[in-house]
């Protein structure tokens, strides 16, 4: 039986870094699933910022969002255009606990349509939010960074997996 | 190839309801695993709308969590949910309709405190028990997670109840490689 749901590659982080990169990613699948336990290493909150790309990453002011979000007070929505990155809070909260961060890059190979990402973040110290966002280009999808900002290191201990689901 | 997203184990509620949806003996196999539930209490409330909690290990405590809640007009955020698991509709719901959660737990064995995500969601196509629910959640126990137990339903009252027949669980284990 054909797998439908499978584990692409997977990342614990041995030491703090700047970045997590999964580039050369298949085009056999037809969604992609990332999800990622994320924490800081100076303890202080950071937005999780997210590039995607075919061959080079996309660094202009292609990504767009509306997000909805919730800080255990008091509930927001908003929105953003032409931005040079996807941004999501909410996704990392401290040097502990881990944040809970799942997000789905639908129709990641189609080369016809944009491409749109949801994005659920989970601290339970900070807050959640649900994220859409579009990347307006039909190139596939074969490279995705995930960094944080204000700039500082994901801690050690941070974990990535990226799964591809089949539709058929 | 090994699975990466594999059945555990399935509950579903027979006549007569149960207090209780368990999974025992969890094993120790995967890295992370995801609940998907549907559910109905047994609550008669008229406000057709009850709650249900989480349970793992056998403990109650240490639980926080983090809520964004709405309900087709109002939209807030709390952070007093502790172990909540999910809103579901009662028996004054529109007849076989039940509420749904997904809840996924990465690394449920490390040594690390358990962060969760949940969705979950009642729609009932009336004017009662409708609500949408995002949930950060945190157990602070540096225990491998053998036991998840969804229960402690009851109306929004207060007033105890069950999880009503035709209520289904089921766990799954996901693989990372």
């Amino acid at each position: 039986m054909p797998a439908t749901y499978e584990s692409i590659a997977t990342t614990t982080l041995g030491s703090a870094q700047l970045n997590v990169e999964f580039t050369g990613i298949s085009q056999s699948f037809t969604d992609l699933v990332l999800v990622m336990q994320i924490a800081d290493s100076t303890n202080d909150a950071r937005d999780v910022y997210m590039q995607v790309g075919n061959g080079s990453y996309d660094t202009a002011s292609n990504y767009s969002r509306t997000i909805l979000t919730g800080n255990g007070t008091a509930a927001q929505s908003s929105r953003s255009s032409n931005a040079s990155f996807m941004s999501m809070s909410y996704a990392v909260y401290s040097s502990s606990p881990l944040s809970v961060n799942i997000v789905h890059f639908m129709s990641y190979s189609n080369t016809t349509t944009n491409k749109t990402v949801l994005a659920r973040t989970n601290g339970a110290g900070d807050g959640v939010s649900a994220n859409a966002f579009l990347w307006r280009s039909t190139s596939a999808i074969e490279r995705i960074k995930v960094y944080l900002q204000p700039t500082s290191n994901i801690n050690t201990g941070s974990t990535f997996t990226l799964y591809g689901i089949k539709a058929a | 190839m090994p699975v990466t997203y594999k059945k555990i184990a399935s509950v579903t509620v027979g006549a007569g309801g149960a207090s209780s949806i368990d999974f025992t003996s969890i094993p120790a196999t995967y890295d992370d695993v995801c609940i998907l539930m549907s559910a109905r209490s047994t609550g008669t409330n008229v406000n057709a709308q009850g709650f249900c909690y989480f349970t793992f290990n056998s403990l109650t405590t240490s639980f926080t969590s983090r809520r964004l809640i709405q309900d087709g007009t109002t939209v807030s955020s709390d952070s007093s949910g502790g172990r909540f698991a999910a809103y579901i509709p009662n028996s004054q719901a529109t007849a076989s309709t039940f509420g749904t959660m997904v809840c996924y737990i990465p690394n449920y064995r490390s040594s690390n405190n358990k962060s969760y995500s949940t969705d979950q969601g009642m729609e009932n196509n009336s004017s009662t028990a409708y609500l949408q629910g995002l949930v950060a959640g945190l157990w602070s126990n540096s225990s491998a997670i053998t036991s998840i137990s969804i229960g402690g339903v009851i109306d929004s009252t207060g007033a105890s109840a069950n999880f009503a027949q035709y209520s289904t669980a089921t766990l799954y284990g996901i693989s990372k490689s």
